[in-house]
């Protein structure tokens, strides 16, 4: 017989013994659902707290406070200079007619320093260079080069009046260690509980079989071979977590779309509804794979104790 | 064409043997009843058989090869070639009375047309035509049992065995079901029939093995009932 004939039939037995089982069926494929929603709700919450971070890691730089007689000459030397590092990231440049408007802005509640701003005649504020490095750990380096600049007093050097690093030293030193535990913290959640209902789910299908074990002895007893008595429930797994998956995905639309402004208000940056629309392929592709792997693998396991022969 | 030699069975350690020293030939076309108390041993050598037991000692021969040495596929092929009808029917209960025939058809590798034509005419042979699309949950005990009958011997098998097919049936559906053995064997399959119905024994006139306590007691060529 053909290898696409038993296919056929394999695969015709596995989609009426899912209808007929309706029960059975509709319990496996809520576990399924439910197993499938965590995995769904871990990789937006990691998706999230990277985001998050990210944002937060951008939040620290090295400023670069220049005195206000520095030329745009020196300070565009330093910002190309900076730039050649291979530890910069960016360095962004603020005139010192933008740093007073923000600095203005900053205090447009302190009437005080106003009124001491508007004493004094001219701009006593200098322009600034923000430069971020490539990661949190290089900022030392990139100091050290700007501070051996102002104690070797070149003409860049006597442009600038501080280097702000000192300030935010221990800040990058907290968050550098708070985002590494965060992400380790997060894969150990997202490990335990993902095997906590995939052992569930596993379970849950492992009582579907047990159910039929008279009727594989019975197949047994006639005759098929292991794959034919295998196959249809195997067929049956993979369609728990095609209808799973789908589920998952049907909820998650209204969910994330509930959520959404929420989610970008408190995080900042990140908002779960951007993170479905514009993930969906990569959700799609993980949940509907995990659902089949998951259901297969479970049927394959649960089946092979009432295999005799 | 089946042959016993020197089986014995014994379930666990230290109980008596279930099936002692049993040496027994049948022949191609035979129609054999072995009868004897519950207990006598008669399933156990009927599943020695198709290897669902496997003998403690001796061997069960199936032409020429030994049943408890095959292969798991070589297996597979021996059970296709018996047919097996039980006391408890054991249909498939989520399929109806067509596909719990087409089932055995399939596992033997026939293609959809040959499965469109053997099913009903297996069904006609057994009487069962009208019954074709109804679940086993739906037939009386007599009409299940006659579907286990189309569904052991569709296959064309050269065996069939019954282990106490009539035990849950009232007398006429055991008559039936009975005349229905006798019809197959004169097709020329071999028929391997436990029972402890005396009625049904003494109406077939055939070969009778009497068990008792594991062991053979009584061999005869055309027998009746005797205990």
């Amino acid at each position: 017989m053909s290898v696409w004939n038993t296919t056929k039939r394999i695969a015709r037995y596995g989609f009426i013994g899912f209808l007929r089982n309706g029960f059975v069926s509709f319990s496996a494929v809520l576990v399924m659902t439910i197993t499938l929603f965590v995995i769904a709700a871990l990789m937006v919450g990691n998706a999230a707290l990277g985001s998050t971070l990210d944002y937060l890691e951008n939040q620290v730089a090295v400023t670069v406070y220049f005195t206000p007689q520095a030329t745009t000459d020196q300070i565009q030397t330093l910002q190309t200079d900076l730039q050649a590092l291979p530890q910069v990231e960016t360095v962004a440049y603020l005139s010192s007619d933008q740093v007073l408007a923000n600095f203005q802005q900053r205090h447009a509640n302190d009437q005080l320093t106003l009124q001491a701003l508007n004493e004094l005649t001219g701009n006593p504020l200098g322009a600034e260079l923000q430069v971020r490095a490539k990661d949190p750990a290089q900022y030392g380096a990139i100091a050290q080069y700007l501070q051996a600049q102002q104690s070797q007093n070149t003409s860049v050097g006597s442009a600038i009046d501080k280097v702000d690093y000192q300030q935010n030293q221990t800040a990058i030193d907290r968050l550098t260690a708070i985002i590494q535990t965060s992400r380790e913290v997060g894969v150990a959640i997202a490990i335990i509980l993902g095997l906590a209902s995939i052992l569930i789910a596993f379970n849950t299908i492992r009582l579907a079989i047990y159910t039929a074990r008279d009727e594989i002895a019975v197949m047994n007893l006639v005759g098929a071979s292991r794959w034919y008595v295998r196959g249809p429930f195997v067929f049956a797994g993979i369609l728990y977590g095609i209808i799973s998956a789908a589920i998952v995905l049907l909820l998650l639309y209204p969910t994330t779309a509930a959520l959404g402004p929420g989610s970008q208000q408190f995080l900042g940056t990140f908002n779960v509804f951007t993170y479905f629309t514009t993930s969906f392929g990569y959700l799609l592709l993980v949940l509907v794979g995990s659902g089949i792997v998951l259901g297969a693998i479970s049927s394959y396991l649960a089946i092979r104790r009432y295999l005799n022969a | 064409m089946i042959y016993y030699d020197k089986v014995t069975k014994v379930y666990f350690d230290g109980a008596p043997p279930a099936v002692a020293d049993v040496t027994l030939g049948i022949e191609p076309g035979e129609f054999v009843s072995i009868v004897g108390h519950s207990g006598a041993g008669k399933t156990t050598l009927l599943k020695m058989l198709f290897a669902e037991e496997r003998p403690t000692e001796g061997s069960v021969f199936f032409g020429s090869q030994p049943v408890s040495d095959l292969a798991p596929r070589q297996l597979l092929e021996i059970r296709r070639r018996i047919g097996t009808v039980f006391q408890d029917f054991r249909l498939l209960p989520t399929k109806n009375v067509y596909e719990n025939i087409a089932f055995a058809l399939e596992v033997a590798g026939k293609d959809d047309e040959e499965i469109r034509a053997d099913v009903p005419h297996v069904l006609e042979l057994v009487g069962l035509m009208d019954k074709i699309w109804n679940f086993p949950h739906e037939l009386s005990g007599g009409e299940q049992q006659r579907v286990a009958i189309a569904r052991a011997i569709v296959n064309q098998p050269d065996v069939l065995l019954a282990d106490e097919p009539t035990g849950n049936l009232d007398p006429i559906n055991a008559h039936d079901v009975t005349e229905i053995l006798k019809k197959i064997n004169d097709l020329g399959t071999t028929v391997l029939l436990t029972t402890h119905n005396k009625t049904i024994v003494d109406a077939i006139d055939r070969r009778v093995v009497t068990m008792d306590q594991g062991r053979i007691v009584r061999d005869d060529k055309q027998g009746k009932y005797i205990l």
